[in-house]
């Protein structure tokens, strides 16, 4: 996940490779980093796997927010756990990047100019403990949401990558949950956090899938291409029917008084985000935004000498070795 | 000094050190100057966490009935008994890694001599905890290798963490009352007995680093017995047992 309103791009490539390659991808052949592609194919999955990356990497403040002030030695141990996977999947995605012909620090650099975004959701601040327990049980669901079916998506090393990520992902879901669990099991002050978490995080979840079918303009091409497989309310819808009974199961209140069951349609009616404030995010003016990047490009600028440091020792190193050669 | 009040002391002094070492370094998290660290730190803050859990648990179960967690989150900075080493601030990433490495030097070799330990239990934990701490050693190691042996800039900074840290790494060598006690009944170590091993040690890399290892001998000291802290530990813990001093008996 974490990749929404990717643009996609028009193509006007060769006619003929195009059939093949559309012929390819209808077969569920897998597409590798030295077949032909499309520039636009090409571009749109850098601009995907990127964005999905990114928001690892940015997904780590958040959550990074609580570590030191986990509640037990067991918790503070599973958020680092949390954490450190969230890095490697941003390792394992720029990876998958770098096969289309981008650099990490290409993009990376574009990440901290703001010319590429990350997931919306990582522009809510993480305000007490339980918010951990939903980031893991709501953004992670969320995600997996998203993310099981790109496993089967038609660029190999991005569905591989999808394919390892899936499966700590679903781990982490656990954890998010066993933890609000705990929190909306316990006093009073434990439930209050609780529901104050859930009261931020709903409609900043459902945001994830990105804006309405109807609103969503890049969406054809990327199916027709297996970038992406199934809409985004689709998906949104998914995840509301799964999500409720586990909140009733909790004692938590989903904050949506015209959310019920719909027999007919054999699925939740659930009110939509409020698609102004999404678009207000997305253009920069969520409640982090502003504080997120400059963390990441704090990071990034003091570290500098540390990269530096450690390409000149290396370098130092193998001109070492030649000589001795 | 009695032998459980010693062989207790002397886990506060094992588990308080990865418990704030740990702390610090989690600090770090999103933070870090390129991904492979942001990974390399949050695994090193894991590992240190998870040898708290086994020390503080062992402390608690010889004496006085308490938990891992009663002891991390519920006690005072005066019972803590971490050397003073680990509780210093992060500093710049070269004052982190040149920390980390001048107590991995340390926890290396006492762990290997603990997994000779006359109690099956220390035993068990310096065996498991001795593995992570090797590797923790390999990568601290080689960073302030790489850094010292860098460039201009990065050869200054880790000469300036080196100046800053060194007298901190004196007090992980002094000797007490409490050691006297478990060494007698060859629990651990004696502390002074390390001492030539890690010399030789932390010399030979900080050489490859191209590292001037200044000449004062001069140790400060307080943390393993807790007379003095630095004061940057009372703001450590007023983060890290926020949470369970808030919202006393609620259960995680």
């Amino acid at each position: 996940m974490y990749a929404q309103m990717v643009e996609s791009e028009a193509s006007n490539d060769d006619p003929d490779k195009l059939a093949e390659f559309q012929a390819r991808i209808d077969a569920d052949i897998k597409i590798e980093p030295k077949d032909w592609m499309p520039q636009a194919y090409r571009k749109t999955l850098i601009r995907q796997i990127g964005q999905h990356a990114h928001s690892e990497i940015v997904g780590q403040l958040p959550e990074g927010n609580w570590i030191t002030r986990a509640p037990t030695l067991e918790r503070k141990a599973i958020l680092l756990a949390k954490v450190q996977d969230e890095a490697g999947h941003g390792l394992y995605l720029y990876c998958a990047a770098e096969t289309l012909g981008v650099s990490r620090d290409e993009i990376t650099e574009m990440l901290l100019d703001g010319r590429m975004k990350y997931s919306s959701i990582f522009n809510y601040p993480t305000l007490n403990w339980a918010d951990i327990g939903a980031v893991g049980w709501l953004v992670d669901g969320a995600a997996i949401m998203n993310q099981v079916p790109l496993q089967r998506t038609s660029f190999g090393p991005y569905s591989r990558a999808m394919i390892r990520i899936c499966k700590e992902e679903s781990f982490h879901q656990r954890q998010g949950y066993d933890a609000i669990r705990k929190m909306a099991e316990g006093t009073p002050e434990q439930r209050k956090m609780a529901q104050d978490a859930m009261n931020r995080l709903w409609y900043p979840s459902l945001m994830m899938f990105g804006p309405s079918d109807k609103d969503s303009v890049h969406s054809a091409q990327s199916m027709a291409w297996k970038i992406k497989i199934n809409t985004n309310d689709e998906l949104r819808q998914k995840f509301v029917d799964q999500t409720v009974p586990q909140a009733e199961y909790l004692g938590l209140t989903i904050p949506d008084p015209d959310l019920r069951w719909n027999e007919e349609r054999g699925h939740y009616d659930y009110t939509d985000p409020d698609w102004s404030e999404f678009f207000d995010v997305i253009k920069g003016n969520g409640p982090c935004n502003v504080d997120r990047l400059a963390a990441r490009n704090k990071a990034w600028d003091d570290g500098k000498w540390v990269r530096d440091g450690l390409l000149a020792h290396a370098r130092k190193k193998q001109a070492g070795n030649l000589a001795a050669e | 000094m009695n032998h459980d009040e010693a062989f207790q002391q002397f886990l506060l002094r094992m588990g308080d050190n990865t418990l704030i070492l740990g702390h610090r370094v989690s600090e770090w998290c999103g933070h870090a100057p390129v991904l492979e660290e942001d990974i390399a730190l949050a695994n090193t803050a894991l590992d240190l966490i998870g040898q708290t859990q086994m020390w503080l648990g062992l402390a608690g179960e010889v004496k006085g009935g308490k938990s891992a967690d009663d002891l991390a989150f519920l006690r005072d900075a005066w019972d803590f008994r971490n050397v003073l080493l680990v509780e210093v601030p992060n500093g710049d990433f070269g004052r982190t890694l040149m920390r980390q490495f001048l107590f991995d030097a340390w926890h290396s070799i006492m762990l290997g001599r603990l997994m000779t330990s006359s109690d099956d239990r220390v035993a068990a934990i310096a065996a498991k905890a001795s593995k992570e701490v090797t590797y923790h050693l390999e990568r601290s190691g080689d960073t302030v290798v790489g850094l010292g042996d860098g460039t201009e800039e990065s050869h200054a900074r880790m000469q300036e963490a080196l100046d800053y840290l060194w007298p901190y790494v004196g007090e992980m060598f002094i000797s007490d009352e409490v050691d006297t006690t478990i060494v007698a009944a060859g629990i651990a170590p004696n502390p002074t007995d390390l001492r030539d091993e890690y010399y030789a040690l932390v010399e030979r890399i900080l050489t490859l680093a191209t590292l001037t290892i200044p000449e004062s001998r001069f140790a400060h000291k307080g943390g393993r017995d807790g007379r003095m802290h630095t004061e940057h530990l009372g703001h450590l813990l007023t983060q890290m047992q926020w949470l369970q001093r808030a919202y006393p008996g609620a259960s995680w």
